[in-house]
């Protein structure tokens, strides 16, 4: 499943939640409760509060670990030491996409399954670079910042025609801001 | 405690407050329309449905995100202000000067954006606004930064005032705060919810604002000399600083109006709590620390400012789930409220609010936020909460005001039908936005591919919802609030 579909399924699941909460209580506005009812209504919402709290703490610990214990940026001091490594650089309103040690200007190819390195930088403002895969969703990005080498690390699975558009809005040229490059299967294919 | 008094004495305004107060709560509504006008041209555009051309879709764009969160910083402020002089001295100059200086500081950017062809947009990214290849001056972009210190200077005088209030009554913030019965001791039931969201206001906007009067002078010297320059980065993290706080402020400022009116309307007391205490004082921490969020993908950032910015981003969900939300809905459960605009709005707010950080949480989390960073997933989250949260709040209050002025019911025919125009609308044009995020589609682009246009479609139809029932909303509530009558009519007296 493609990870944007499951970040709106979440999104959609918890905005339900809070949905029929709200739909709960407006269907129970009714007729003023008597005095009793009121305390007995408090009781239960502190009691229920703090089953909530207990969920939600645990979850606030899963997903904690769950989404950091990896962290998801590579190190940026480190020397990543992958095989393929592009540097990227941003401008009003182009991208230059080089692999190392080779003059700009040949058409980009890369192959899946070993990781590829991308040095990305800005030579005048900033510029947002985005990945978008073959079925036109983001699979990464990083910001393109001048004074700055950011550096992601992606192993492509999909064979196809990738896209690199802008996401940080650089001024008039920005939405044209794009390029393409091939990732063609590791056996060739 | 808050009053249960529907409009109680000591809120009765003077002929100058009202003047002052109709000042600002009809420029907002204006504002606000004009403003939405803006965004349904913009969201036409993007579903191809007419064409502008691009640089003047960034300076609409411009306009439209600084005109908003600059009328709702404006209008918030009246909320607070409403409010919070019962409780201390407030003096009458600082909310004049702000609104003042807030008029001249609209006229600085409107000009800059219309007259000088400004388009870095409200966030003025660094090094953008004076950068080499642009479509406006060094000088229009100066206007620009000198328009939002205008404003900002009118927020802190008003602050200031607000702050010294405090601290005459009080001894000092924290205990405004509350900070005094955190852990023990018997809450004063008396202490006002309003003093405690203004304090928590006034520590964070100030900090807020005095960052982003740094980048504006930074940037400002680098318009007046290109060959200065500044570290990326750290003029990033200061405008982030400083936008993040200047808007999240809206939101506390506005939930005031909450607290105060929506006991009133349900007839039950809201009484004071040590977890709300808790809740406003870890707020307090959480959104001077949670900037960073906006940053996660710069990976150049220290790592562990990152961490910060994920969990605190998540962090900040208890205090309005558990606090705000639950005690709002714990209020009206089976209390016989009756609908009419305060109460509908009340619990729409309530509502946009909390669903609207559930996206919001989720691309604050560093793993999501690789994939949805600036796509329109982002503009898909804060409109959930600013115009379905923040905006409806403070149209509760200025409601609640006119009701106190004329004769008519709060609730007639066309505000029956213009409420659920306005939630239609909302829905549409939010989802909309989330959607095309879930399909990558890029925000703040002047023309989008032709693959993404179907959301911007379906978008812009909701925008025109939106824009018929503010529309309403407006006329109704300057038309109410224009009328002559005296404050002090018989629904003033007790319910
Ligand atoms: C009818 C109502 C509205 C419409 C049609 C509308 C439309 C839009 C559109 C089309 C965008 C640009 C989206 C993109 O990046 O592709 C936008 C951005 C924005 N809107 Fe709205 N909007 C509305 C109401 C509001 C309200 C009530 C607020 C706040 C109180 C607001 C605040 C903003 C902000 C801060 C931005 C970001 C600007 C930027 O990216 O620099 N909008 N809106
Ligand atoms: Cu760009």
């Amino acid at each position: 499943m493609v990870y944007q579909d499951v970040v709106w399924a979440v999104s959609l699941a918890g905005m339900s939640l809070i949905t029929l909460g709200f739909l709960y209580v407006i269907v129970h506005v009714g007729r003023p409760a008597d005095a009793s009812a009121v305390r007995d209504i408090q009781r239960r919402s502190s009691r229920w509060r703090l089953v909530l709290f207990v969920v939600l703490l645990i979850g606030f610990f899963a997903a904690s670990y769950a989404t950091l214990h990896r962290f998801p940026i590579p190190a940026q001091n480190a020397t990543l030491g992958a095989q393929q490594v592009v540097r990227a650089v941003g401008r009003q309103w182009s991208w230059q996409l080089a692999v190392e040690g080779q003059p700009p200007g040949n058409p980009l190819r890369l192959v899946t399954g070993s990781p590829v390195e991308f040095h990305v930088t800005s030579a005048d403002v900033n510029h947002g670079f985005a990945i978008y895969a073959p079925d036109g969703r983001v699979a990464i990005q990083t910001q393109a910042m001048p004074g700055f080498d950011n550096k992601v690390l992606y192993t492509f699975t999909v064979p196809g025609h990738y896209k690199v558009m802008c996401l940080e809005y650089c001024g008039v040229g920005h939405a044209p801001m794009a390029t393409e490059f091939e990732v063609t299967g590791a056996t060739g294919g | 405690m808050a009053t249960m008094t529907l409009y109680p004495d000591d809120e009765r305004l003077s002929a100058t407050e009202r003047a002052v107060f109709d000042l600002y709560a009809v420029s907002a509504v204006v504002l606000f329309v004009l403003m939405m006008l803006i965004g349904l041209l913009m969201r036409t555009a993007q579903g191809n449905w007419m064409s502008i051309p691009p640089d003047l879709f960034y300076q609409l764009l411009s306009m439209h995100g600084t005109g908003m969160v600059g009328t709702m910083g404006m209008i918030t402020t009246a909320v607070m202000w409403f409010f919070l002089r019962k409780y201390v001295k407030l003096h009458l100059w600082a909310f004049v000067a702000n609104f003042v200086l807030f008029l001249f500081g609209a006229l600085c950017i409107i000009g800059a954006i219309f007259v000088g062809n400004y388009g870095a947009l409200w966030t003025f990214l660094y090094p953008l606004p004076v950068a080499l290849a642009k479509t406006w001056s060094n000088g229009a972009a100066a206007w620009f930064l000198l328009g939002y210190l205008l404003i900002g200077v009118g927020m802190l005088l008003f602050y200031l005032d607000a702050a010294l209030g405090l601290i005459g009554r009080f001894g000092n913030l924290g205990r405004a705060l509350g900070l005094q019965w955190l852990l023990s001791g018997d809450i004063d039931p008396d202490h006002p919810k309003t003093v405690v969201a203004s304090t928590m206001v006034i520590i964070a906007n100030v900090l807020g604002i005095l960052a982003g009067a740094v980048v504006l002078v930074l940037s400002l010297v680098s318009a007046a000399n290109p060959e200065i320059t500044f570290n990326a980065l750290v003029m990033k993290n200061l405008t982030y600083w400083f936008g993040h706080m200047y808007i999240n402020a809206t939101i506390y400022m506005a939930v005031i109006a909450l607290y105060e009116l929506l006991p009133r309307y349900t007839g039950r007391p809201y009484p004071i709590t040590r977890p709300f205490l808790w809740s406003w004082a870890a707020s307090c921490v959480f959104v001077i620390v949670v900037f960073p969020h906006h940053l996660l993908m710069d990976y150049a950032q220290p790592r562990w400012v990152s961490i910060i910015g994920q969990v605190v981003s998540h962090g900040a969900g208890f205090p309005v789930f558990l606090v705000t939300t639950w005690g709002v809905l714990t209020n009206i459960h089976r209390s016989g409220m009756r609908w009419t605009m305060p109460s509908r709005l009340m619990v729409l707010a309530m509502f946009g609010w909390a669903a609207g950080i559930v996206p919001a949480m989720l691309d604050g989390t560093i793993a999501i936020n690789r994939v949805m960073h600036n796509t329109q997933w982002v503009p898909g989250h804060f409109h959930f909460y600013l115009l379905l949260g923040v905006l409806p709040m403070t149209l509760a209050l200025l409601y609640h005001v006119i009701g106190s002025r004329e004769q008519t019911t709060l609730d007639s025919s066309a505000d029956r039908v213009g409420f659920p125009l306005y939630l239609l609308g909302g829905l549409i044009f939010t989802f909309a936005f989330l959607d095309a995020g879930r399909m990558s589609v890029a925000r703040r682009m002047a023309t989008h591919l032709p693959e993404w246009r179907g959301t911007d479609q379906v978008g812009t139809i909701g925008a025109l919802l939106l824009v018929l029932a503010m529309l309403y909303f407006a006329m109704r509530i300057a038309i109410g609030l224009l009328r002559v009558k005296p404050d002090a009519g018989p629904r003033h007296a007790a319910r």
